[in-house]
């Protein structure tokens, strides 16, 4: 090859390396990257709106009044839903209680001693059409076990309902973060002389602990809205009680039943208990991220 | 093995294989190894990909026991007890045969805590900080991270990585320590480091490299092994070429395939 007719050549791959505006493929690229850029955006509209719309309708009646009295009688007005507010901080924890051991437990079998069985696959499938269950299946579930067998409607039998819908929520994201370990953190650990036990409490479960708490916050806000599981198991209570034995108010059936009932002030305090439910997700998902951060990672 | 009397003579054999295969399923990976490994001196495994060198490093301290469906034939001993017999516990063969890996996989937590780790584990009732001093010295790490001891182990460079890694290897006080192509993330400085550093270490520890570069092996090594693969059914077989003193392997080694290979005419 002659040095011109290499010359000439380069030339023509440097041409080829410049864009050319207003090719088709140049405006089919600038296209595709706003229609998602577009979608991003959209997703964020109902989201922005609800909590929009919610804190609008409910900041006007918030005081400390909404945290401390118990909800007026159908037509007056003032009153709160401390009760409430209690009540579902108590089903939650009963809930929590109930989910979180066992799900992370399940989730560490799946992902350190079952990989690749039989029993882990058949596990993982069931916890996936649980989470696809409808939540008032799993009001069903807790009235047919514990209503029904043990002393009638109550927080715990609310808990336990909520539990059903947390197991699976908490089990399948703790896996995923504890698969996402490195291989070599477990290698090393007992490459020192640990057992598999102590590889998994002291390496593997702590590097994983970000996951876990995206893990109950995820459960945790999932059951904390949910009404109808509630409404035959925890069922109502227009007093204040800390007893998990007996029946219990709690935000989202409150909510239910004010926003259906005809009187202004009732529908009021129903925005105002919608934001407080938000507000409690919020701290929870906060407070976890919090206390599990990492230092560096 | 077969070596002349004056080297015998000196050397005391800690690891001995006999007749080892080791299985991944029904595949052979590694066919009838007999090797004697030296206390107190470095042994390097060389030989091409996938010859089975990590395979047999794996089968000292019963790493390999993780792997669904390996399975060791022949005989393993660590000074004279088989290591695969049904009594040994292998929690406990890993405390005496630590290992550093090929990718440096410090803990995310501290450098204090990654190289407390073991020593917790294990009941360790002397004094910690001075283990971890003493540990982090001898990894010729202390200098750099004295002043830095609560900082991640990941905030560390690659070859501090590597370094904590065999700090953290030696601090439970092991009596070998396998290392499997421990060099092969880090830049030539790094490099030298861990080659002075074994150097260093084989008075207190007997080493066994597992590496690609032929100069390395030179270097630390005081045995080298050279293993080579064949086809066989289902794969490639790896088997035991020949092991000699180091300078004698590559200078005037018996095999011819030995030969070709320290040279580069191989394959
Ligand atoms: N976990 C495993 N499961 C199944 N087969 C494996 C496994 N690990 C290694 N093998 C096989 O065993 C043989 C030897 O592998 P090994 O990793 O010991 O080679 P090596 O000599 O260390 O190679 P390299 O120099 O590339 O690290 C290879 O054929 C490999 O495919
Ligand atoms: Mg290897």
């Amino acid at each position: 090859m002659t040095q011109a007719s290499q010359d000439s050549s380069s030339d023509a791959m440097l041409e080829k390396l410049k864009t050319k505006p207003g090719s088709t493929k140049e405006l089919f690229n600038k296209f595709m990257t706003g229609l998602t850029a577009f979608f991003t955006v959209a997703i964020l509209i109902p989201l922005v709106a609800v909590v929009f719309d919610v804190a609008r309708e409910g900041v006007g009646q918030l005081g400390l009044n909404v945290f401390t009295e118990r909800p007026p009688a159908p037509g007056l007005t003032g009153g709160g839903f401390g009760n409430a507010i209690v009540g579902t901080l108590i089903t939650l924890g009963i809930a929590s209680l109930i989910a979180i051991p066992i799900g992370v437990l399940a989730a560490i079998y799946l992902s350190e001693f079952g990989r690749g069985t039989k029993v882990a696959y058949g596990i993982r499938f069931a916890a996936n059409v649980l989470t696809g269950v409808p939540a008032i299946l799993a009001g069903l579930f807790s009235y047919s076990i514990v209503v029904i067998n043990f002393g009638g409607f109550s927080a715990f039998a609310g808990g336990v309902a909520l539990s059903v819908l947390m197991i699976p929520i908490v089990m399948r994201t703790t896996e995923e973060g504890l698969k996402l370990v490195p291989r070599g953190m477990r290698d090393a650990s007992l490459a020192v002389g640990a057992t598999q036990f102590q590889t998994i409490a002291k390496v593997v479960v702590p590097a994983a602990l970000p996951t876990i708490a995206t893990a109950v916050t995820l459960a945790v806000a999932r059951a904390g809205g949910e009404a109808a599981p509630l409404l035959f198991t925890a069922l109502n209570n227009n007093f204040w009680s800390f007893d998990p034995g007996r029946p219990i108010a709690t935000l989202p059936v409150l909510i239910y039943f004010f926003s259906i009932i005809p009187y202004r002030p009732q529908q009021q305090l129903a925005w105002t208990a919608a934001l407080v439910l938000l507000g409690i997700i919020l701290i929870v998902s906060v407070t976890s991220r919090f206390l599990t951060r990492q230092k560096q990672f | 093995m077969v070596y002349d009397s004056a080297t015998a003579v000196e050397t005391d054999t800690i690891i001995r294989t006999e007749n080892t295969s080791i299985y991944y399923g029904d595949f052979k990976a590694v066919s009838g190894v007999n090797l004697d490994i030296y206390r107190n001196k470095v042994t390097a495994f060389i030989g091409p990909s996938g010859c089975g060198k990590s395979t047999v490093l794996r089968c000292f301290n019963r790493t390999n026991d993780l792997i669904p469906g390996c399975r060791v034939e022949g005989r393993v001993t660590f000074h004279g007890e088989d290591l695969y017999s049904k009594d040994i516990d292998p929690v406990q063969v890993r405390r005496r045969i630590g290992m550093v890996f090929q990718k440096p996989n410090p803990f995310p937590k501290s450098v204090y805590d990654n190289i407390a780790y073991g020593a917790r584990i294990n009941r360790y009732p002397g004094n910690m900080d001075e283990l971890v001093e003493r540990s982090l010295r001898r990894a010729s790490l202390w200098d750099d991270v004295k002043d830095k001891l609560q900082a991640s182990g990941l905030s560390l460079s690659g070859g501090q990585q590597q370094r904590l890694c065999i700090a953290r290897a030696i601090a439970v006080e092991p009596e070998v320590v396998l290392m499997d192509e421990p060099c092969s993330a880090l830049d030539p400085i790094s490099t030298l480091k861990i080659e002075e550093l074994m150097n260093d270490l084989k008075q207190l520890y007997t080493i066994i490299i597992v590496t690609h570069n032929m100069q390395q092996a030179t270097r630390v090594a005081d045995y080298t092994a050279f293993y080579n693969a064949q086809e066989a059914k289902g794969g490639k077989m790896g088997y035991l070429v020949e092991v000699l003193p180091t300078d004698e392997l590559f200078n005037n080694p018996k095999e011819q395939s030995t030969k070709d290979y320290v040279t580069g005419r191989f394959g």
